[in-house]
C-alpha cells in the first residue's frame, strides 16, 4: 500500500511544478492515478434517482446492519429522535450514518405552480412553485422546508387545513404538497478532499475508484472532517476514528452490490459501473424532461465540476441546497499549490524579517 | 457513542439555542413565523437551516494553542540563533528556551488533539504534500528535535564550565549553535504552514482567506516571538526583539483588517459572536503592546509588560480565527450564497461565450 502513496506524492509534486493538473478537473481513471496497475476493475458508483424514492429508509437500515454501524449517539431523553424535520430523524450524514434520507415537504397553494426551475427564487421556498400566500384557513402559510419557528419542532398540523383530517394530504383543495425524498451518501469524489488531506494515508483510493478509510491506520486527527465539501465524513466519539460510507468495499470484493442498493425497493439507488450509470442517468433525465418534469437535474454527474465529478451522483427535483447539498462544491486542494506558494513566500519574508531585526543592531 | 462533531448533535434535537445564535441563522430571519417572506435578508435556501459541511472536530484550546506556540517557537529560534551570533546572551537564552518550550508544548497539544493520540506516529508513515498536516508534522518533528537539542546545550554548557570541563563545554556550545541554526532555518516554515493547514479545508472563511492567512499568521508569529524576547532579555539585548515584535504586530493588525474586509459576506463571522470579541481583544493587546514597546523598551518592566501584551494578542488572534472558522462551517449561508453566485457568474459568462457566434449569423 505504501507504494500507492508514494506514487500519489509524486503526482502531487508534478502538479506543483505545473505539469499535471491532477488536483482538480476531469480524471477518467482515478484508480490508475492513485497508483493501481492498469488491470484494476472499472470504476463503480451509485446513481441515486430521487424521483422514485419513497423515503422508506431501507437503505439506512441495510447499511447499518451490513456494516455494523453503531447507534449515531444521542442522549437517552431523545427516545424517539424527533428532529421536527418531517420524517427525517437521522439529521445528516456522519460517522455513524452513512446513508441519510432527506425529507422535504414542499407545501404550496393550489394552482400557483410556476413552470420550471432556474428562475427567480422567492425567499427560502423550494423552487418549482412560487411564494405562498394565505391558505384561506387563517394560518400564516409557511414552507415546511424552512427552519422551525423557534428552534423547536415544525408544527405539521398547522400546515394542514382546519377541516380536520390529518396526515398526508397530497393535494387537497387548497394546496399542493410535493414530497421530495433523497437518500444521501458519500460522493466518492474523483478529487476527494478527505483523501487528499489525510496525513496518515488511512484514507485511500480503492481499485474500484472509491474512497475508503482504513480504520487500523486512522489516528483521528480529524483533518478529513472539515475538508469534505459535502460534510460527509466525521469522527466517531466512541472510537475516535473517522468513518464514512465504504461503498461496501467488502461486498464489492465478493462481486456483490452494496447493501443499500440491494435493499432499495424502488431502485432509487442504482449501483454499477460508473460509465453505465451515467448513461442510464442521462436517459432518465431525458425521459423526465420529455414528460415535462423540467425541474429534474443531475447533480455530481459532470466530470468538469469542482470535484471532477462524483462516483455517487444524483437526480434531483430541486436545487441541491434544498436537499442540504452544496450547489457548487470545489475540492479544497484545487487551490493548494497556490496556498503552498503563498506560505513559502511568506516564510521567506518572515525569515528575512528576523534577520533584518538584527540589522546594525543598536545598543542602548 | 456520540459523534464528535459539535455541529451535529445540538441542532438535530434543537436544544442548543446558543449555537443557533452563533450560526447567525436568526440574522437572516429564517423560520421566524410569518417573517421570513417579508424580510428575506440574504436569500438562500437550505435543508432546514442545517450546516452543509462539518465543522472541524479539532479541540479547543488545543489547536489554537498549538498554532500560537508553533508561531512563538518559529521566530524565537531565529532570535536565539542570531542573538547568539551577535553577542546578546540574554536574547539567545530566551530565544532558545522559548523555541524548545514552544515546540515541545505545541507537539503535546497536537498529539492531545488527536482522537487516537497513541497513533501519533502514524503521521510519520507517509509524506503527503497534499496534506498540510503531514507536511507540518515533517516540519515540526525536526524543528522540535533541533530546538530541544539547542536548549539542552544552552542549559548544560554553563554547568560544564563551572565543573571545569572546558573542552566538552566547547563541543556542546558548537553543537548547540549548529542545531540552533538549523531550527532557525526551519522556523519560518513552522510559523506559516499553519495558515495552509486552515485554508486547505472546505471551511469558507478559512479557505477564501488563503492569500491573507499566511501573512496574518506570520505577523502573529513575529509578535509572539518578539514579545517573548522582550519578556526574557535584558534592555541591552532586546532591540532586535522589539523591532521584530512591533513589525509583527503591525503586519498582523493590517493583514487581519484586510482579510476581514475582503472576505465580504464570509467575514461576518469576525463581526459577531465570540470571534468578534476575541479579535477585538487581540487588536487591543497588539496595539497596546506595540506602543508600549516603542515607548518603554528601555525599561525592563515596561518592555516585559509590552512583550506579554504582544504574546496575548498573538494568541487571541489564533483563537479568533479558529472560532470564526467553526462559525463559518456551521452557517449554511456561507456555503450556499457564494456557491450560487459562482454558478450564476459561470452561467452568464457561458452565455456570453455562446452569444457572439449567434449574432454574427443574424
Ligand atoms: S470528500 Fe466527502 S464526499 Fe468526497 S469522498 Fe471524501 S467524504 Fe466522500
Ligand atoms: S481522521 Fe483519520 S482518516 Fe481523517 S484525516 Fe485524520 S488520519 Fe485520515
Amino acid at each position: 500500500m505504501t507504494n500507492v502513496f508514494d506514487r500519489a506524492g509524486g503526482k502531487v509534486w508534478d502538479a506543483f511544478s505545473g505539469t499535471t493538473p491532477s488536483l482538480s478537473g476531469p480524471l477518467p481513471d482515478p484508480s490508475t492515478d492513485a497508483g493501481w496497475s492498469g488491470d484494476h476493475p472499472k470504476r463503480v458508483g451509485f446513481f441515486t434517482d430521487t424521483s422514485v424514492c419513497i423515503g422508506c429508509k431501507a437503505c439506512e437500515v441495510a447499511c447499518k446492519e451490513w456494516n455494523l454501524v453503531p447507534d449515531d449517539g444521542t442522549d437517552a431523553s431523545d427516545l424517539y429522535r424527533l428532529t421536527g424535520m418531517s420524517y427525517d430523524n437521522t439529521g445528516d450524514l456522519g460517522a455513524s450514518s452513512w446513508r441519510h434520507v432527506a425529507f422535504i415537504e414542499d407545501v404550496r397553494p393550489h394552482g400557483t405552480a410556476t413552470p420550471a426551475h432556474g428562475g427567480q427564487q422567492t425567499g427560502f421556498l423550494p423552487a418549482g412553485l412560487p411564494a405562498v400566500h394565505g391558505g384561506g384557513n387563517g394560518h400564516t402559510p409557511r414552507d415546511a422546508a424552512t427552519a422551525p419557528p423557534d428552534g423547536g419542532t415544525v408544527d405539521l398540523l398547522a400546515l394542514l387545513p382546519d377541516s380536520g383530517a390529518h396526515g398526508q394530504q397530497t393535494p387537497d383543495d387548497e394546496r399542493d404538497v410535493r414530497w421530495l425524498m433523497s437518500s444521501d451518501v458519500c460522493k466518492h469524489c474523483t478529487h476527494a478532499g478527505c483523501l487528499d488531506v489525510c496525513p496518515t494515508g488511512a484514507l485511500f483510493r480503492t481499485e474500484f475508484g472509491t474512497v475508503v478509510v482504513q480504520d487500523d491506520i486512522c489516528n483521528g486527527c480529524g483533518y478529513c472532517v472539515p475538508s469534505c465539501p459535502y460534510g460527509v465524513i466525521d469522527v466517531r466519539e466512541s472510537d475516535g476514528g473517522a468513518h464514512k460510507c465504504t461503498l461496501c468495499y467488502d461486498r464489492l470484493g465478493e462481486g456483490l452490490e452494496p447493501a443499500c442498493a440491494k435493499a432499495c425497493p424502488t431502485n432509487s439507488i442504482q449501483f454499477g459501473d460508473l460509465d453505465e450509470l451515467q448513461a442510464a442517468a442521462d436517459a432518465r433525465l431525458a425521459e423526465l424532461h420529455g414528460r415535462g418534469v423540467q425541474e429534474a437535474r443531475l447533480y455530481g454527474r459532470d466530470p468538469d465540476d469542482g470535484v471532477g465529478g462524483d462516483g455517487a451522483f444524483f437526480l434531483l427535483l430541486d436545487e441541491p441546497e434544498v436537499y442540504g447539498l452544496p450547489p457548487d462544491p470545489i475540492v479544497t486542494t484545487r487551490d493548494l499549490p497556490e496556498m503552498w506558494r503563498n506560505a513559502a513566500l511568506t516564510a521567506v519574508g518572515l525569515g528575512a524579517a528576523v534577520v533584518a531585526a538584527f540589522w546594525k543592531g543598536g545598543r542602548r | 457513542m456520540t459523534d464528535t462533531n459539535p455541529a451535529e448533535i445540538p441542532t438535530r434535537f434543537g436544544h442548543d439555542e446558543g449555537r443557533e445564535a452563533d450560526r447567525g441563522s436568526e440574522r437572516r430571519g429564517r423560520g421566524r413565523k410569518g417573517e421570513q417572506l417579508q424580510v428575506p435578508e440574504a436569500e438562500f435556501r437550505s435543508y432546514y437551516g442545517r450546516p452543509i459541511i462539518k465543522a472541524p472536530v479539532w479541540k479547543n484550546p488545543d489547536v489554537p494553542l498549538y498554532l500560537f506556540l508553533g508561531g512563538l517557537a518559529a521566530t524565537s529560534a531565529g532570535l536565539g540563533a542570531l542573538g547568539g551570533a551577535t553577542d546578546r546572551p540574554t536574547l539567545r537564552r530566551t530565544g532558545r528556551l522559548a523555541a524548545a518550550g514552544g515546540a515541545v508544548g505545541g507537539t503535546v497539544f497536537l498529539v492531545h488533539d488527536l482522537h487516537r493520540p497513541s497513533r501519533f506516529l502514524h503521521m510519520l508513515r507517509v509524506f503527503k504534500p497534499t496534506s498540510p498536516l503531514s507536511v507540518g508534522t515533517w516540519i515540526l518533528s525536526p524543528f522540535a528535535t533541533f530546538a530541544a537539542a539547542t536548549a539542552a546545550a544552552e542549559v548544560v554548557e554553563p554547568s560544564l564550565r563551572r565543573r571545569g570541563a572546558h573542552g566538552l563545554a566547547r563541543v556542546v556550545r558548537r553543537a548547540g549553535n549548529a542545531s540552533g541554526a538549523a531550527s532557525a532555518v526551519i522556523g519560518p516554515a513552522l510559523g506559516t504552514y499553519t495558515a495552509v493547514l486552515f485554508s486547505n479545508t472546505a471551511v469558507p472563511t478559512w479557505h477564501e482567506a488563503h492569500r491573507h492567512l499566511p501573512i496574518v499568521f506570520a505577523g502573529s508569529a513575529a509578535a509572539a516571538g518578539g514579545g517573548m524576547g522582550l519578556v526574557g532579555s535584558s534592555v541591552r539585548d532586546n532591540v532586535p526583539a522589539a523591532r521584530l515584535a512591533v513589525a509583527g504586530a503591525a503586519v498582523e493588525l493590517a493583514a487581519g483588517e484586510v482579510m476581514e474586509r475582503q472576505l465580504g459576506l464570509l467575514g461576518d463571522v469576525y463581526r459577531k459572536g465570540r470571534a468578534h470579541t476575541l479579535m477585538r481583544a487581540s487588536k487591543a493587546c497588539l496595539a497596546a503592546g506595540a506602543v508600549g514597546t516603542l515607548l518603554g523598551r528601555r525599561r525592563r518592566w515596561s518592555a516585559a509588560l509590552s512583550g506579554l501584551a504582544l504574546m496575548a494578542g498573538s494568541a487571541l488572534t489564533r483563537f479568533g480565527v479558529f472560532d470564526a472558522g467553526i462559525a463559518s462551517a456551521n452557517d449554511p449561508a456561507h456555503i450556499v450564497v457564494p456557491q450560487r453566485e459562482r454558478l450564476e457568474q459561470r452561467r452568464s459568462t457561458m452565455d456570453q461565450d455562446v452569444a457572439p457566434p449567434d449574432r454574427t449569423f443574424a
